[in-house]
């Protein structure tokens, strides 16, 4: 009787589950999610192994064609100047995609670090708040322009504005020639791309920097307005040595951003494998040599369809290694304080 | 003790030491005009890019380039194809990327035990939140399109996309997690809720708003990706669209479309920029106009929303 009453009173399920079934429920559920997580580690698995089941059969092939050891194959491969796998002979040295690659990066680079990094301490340290509560979703906005985009304007007006003022300041500087004896910078050109790259970085280095200054405590700005330093002051000898870490994690990441850029240099940069660094040429990078390779028609198991496997796998290890590096000095820079 | 004479001198000096701090002063007004110099050329790059975009494509700008397929013609190629391409992609990489992204962000920063195996799966994630898009091209070309033969199909691309912007949906699931005070699961715990219902009905409920932010930026990325769809052979010229997903009889629901070839709107831009005809700039540029419009939209929002989870919620 006492028992009924109390049932009534209280509204309980009365079917709650038994505990056997509760616990195994959660054992399930932790099963599956556990294996949600594992997906990002098989994802990196298969990009391995693609990338070097293909490579192997790529090295075979140069082996069989040109009649080469591996290890011929491996120094060809490596310090080679010229990279034409598409026609015979084969040549297959990485060095002028590397080259074009590094040249972009560099000028873009050029254009990111510093522009990011005192947009960077500016926004940290000098921006009233309502600057920055602005300032902060435009480049966020910036970050997230698709990169196809920044390729049309590498090459559809980055460069047109480039063309004009390298003639003029030819023309400025030796007067008196005709028109076509001064420099013509080409319509593809690794200039124009890199500083396309280098805007697009720009957010994404700032962002990271201004991250980093934020991380330094309160205390050690305080310390230094009190001994009568000013905001530049303190920033330049007590934030930037302070988050250096973070800084270098922010320019790290940034280049590993830029060597994986790909749309900007395959609109702008042009698309044939180039042994140079002169940034006013035209020259294919990694990832641009990958998509014009993509853009015919790409027999499975045809060397083309190789190579950028073997192009690919360069461009999985230079990142690799650059976010790596990133992560270990980032985290470092948390735990210091 | 200072032991500089020069230093010395300014000490003792009163008018030095004014002299002294303006001079410090005047660096610091420099600095200031060199912070805003930086942040004038990336505002600039926005507004020259717009105004390019706009300029160049306004004579397209209409419905009748929104509504009719590519075409040989500059002046009759529109986009239908490319925004219903782009659109059927979204959805499976929505459909692949939100459950397995919050899965994995919750086993991560709930279910994991702090061990080498978490630290392997962080630095795994960071890594491939930092590997070029195109690589994940060159997998889905090696393993959707030829290990599984799934051929160069909308499911290869939604999925290709879907692994793309997964360390994005996990890294904010994680953080908005790791924002919800320790009290609300002490609550859920003490009355007897188990792991997950304390996860599924109090923790996930308040980070949705972090967790939805994550969302919207992975599909405004996955949105104007390009690379990893050339690679995988979506350049095509695609003047048909793909099956409709619903009809009329009998089961009324058709998933034909995840295997027919596409085209999306970047690689549509891609190929009318490409092209030596300049009359296809214009095409080009009112495509990127378009896709401007659709990413700054997905990404405002998602501005906008942390903005607003960020004020509602107080702990």
């Amino acid at each position: 009787m006492a028992q009924d009453s109390f049932s009534v009173k209280t509204n309980l399920p009365l079917t709650l589950p038994s505990r056997t079934v509760r616990i195994w429920r959660e054992r399930v559920i932790a099963g599956v999610l556990f294996l949600a997580a594992i997906s990002s580690v098989l994802t990196t698995l298969v990009i391995v192994y693609i990338l070097f089941s293909e490579t192997v059969i790529f090295f075979e092939k140069v082996m069989e064609v040109d009649r080469v050891s591996l290890w011929e194959a491996l120094v060809e491969f490596f310090t080679g100047t010229d990279w034409s796998p598409l026609i015979e002979p084969l040549g297959i040295g990485i060095l002028p995609l590397l080259a074009g690659t590094l040249t972009t990066c560099f000028v873009g680079l050029c254009v990111a670090v510093p522009l990011g990094t005192i947009a960077a301490i500016y926004l940290s340290e000098f921006a009233p708040a309502k600057v920055r509560e602005i300032l902060k979703p435009i480049l966020e906005i910036l970050a997230g322009v698709p990169t196809v985009v920044y390729g049309y304007f590498a090459l559809l007006v980055i460069t047109p504005v480039l063309q004009k003022i390298i003639l003029g300041v030819q023309k400025f500087l030796l007067p008196g020639r005709n028109e076509w004896d001064y420099f013509q910078l080409p319509g593809f050109n690794m200039l124009g791309a890199g500083i396309a790259v280098g805007l697009m970085v720009l957010p994404y280095v700032c962002s990271l920097v201004e991250d980093a200054l934020q991380a330094v405590p309160l205390e050690l700005r305080e310390g230094s307005y009190a001994m009568g330093a000013t905001r530049i002051q303190t920033a330049l000898n007590v934030l930037i040595p302070a988050a250096i870490s973070g800084i270098a994690a922010a320019y790290i990441l940034g280049f590993s951003r830029a060597v994986g850029e790909t749309m900007i240099v395959a609109v702008a940069a042009g698309l044939q494998p180039k042994f140079t660094f002169n940034p006013f040429e035209a020259a294919a990078t990694t990832t641009a040599f990958i998509v014009s390779v993509s853009l015919g028609d790409l027999p499975h198991g045809s060397f083309e369809y190789q190579s950028i496997f073997a192009a690919g796998i360069m461009l999985f290890f230079a990142t690799l290694f650059m976010n790596v590096l990133g992560y270990f000095l980032s985290r470092r820079y948390r735990e210091v304080y | 003790m200072v032991r500089n004479p020069k230093l010395i001198a300014v000490l003792h000096n009163p008018i030095a030491i004014a002299e002294s701090i303006q001079q410090r002063k005047r660096w610091e007004q420099f600095f200031i005009l060199l912070g805003w110099f930086s942040l004038l050329v990336a505002l600039l790059t926005l507004v020259v890019l717009v105004a390019d975009l706009l300029i160049r494509g306004w004579p397209l700008l209409n419905l009748k380039f929104l509504l009719s397929p590519p075409s040989s013609d500059p002046e009759e190629a529109g986009i239908l194809t490319a925004w219903v391409g782009s659109l059927l992609v979204i959805l499976v990489t929505i459909v692949v990327a939100v459950p397995l992204g919050i899965g994995a962000g919750i086993y991560l920063e709930e279910y994991a035990p702090k061990n080498w195996l978490l630290d392997f799966i962080e630095i795994n994630i960071t890594n491939l939140a930092g590997v070029p898009s195109i690589i994940y091209g060159l997998l889905a070309l090696g393993f959707f399109v030829y290990i599984l033969k799934w051929g160069e199909s909308i499911l290869t691309a939604g999925c290709t996309l879907a692994l793309l912007i997964l360390p994005v949906v996990i890294v904010t699931t994680r953080e908005s997690l790791r924002a919800i005070p320790v009290g609300i699961r002490e609550g859920a715990y003490s009355v007897g809720a188990s792991r997950w219902q304390t996860i599924f009905d109090h923790v996930l409920p308040y980070s949705m708003g972090g967790i939805l932010t994550g969302i919207i930026v992975g599909i405004s990325r996955a949105i104007g990706e390009t690379a990893p769809l050339i690679t995988i052979g979506a350049l095509t010229f695609i003047t048909f669209l793909p099956e409709a997903p619903i009809k009329g009889e009998f089961p009324y629901i058709s998933f034909n479309w995840l295997w027919s070839p596409f085209t999306v709107l970047p690689i549509q831009m891609f190929n009318w920029v490409s092209r030596p005809q300049e009359a296809f700039q214009i095409n080009s540029a009112a495509a990127g106009v378009v896709l401007l419009v659709l990413t700054l939209l997905v990404n405002s929002t998602a501005i906008y929303l942390r903005y607003r989870f960020r004020k509602s919620i107080k702990f």
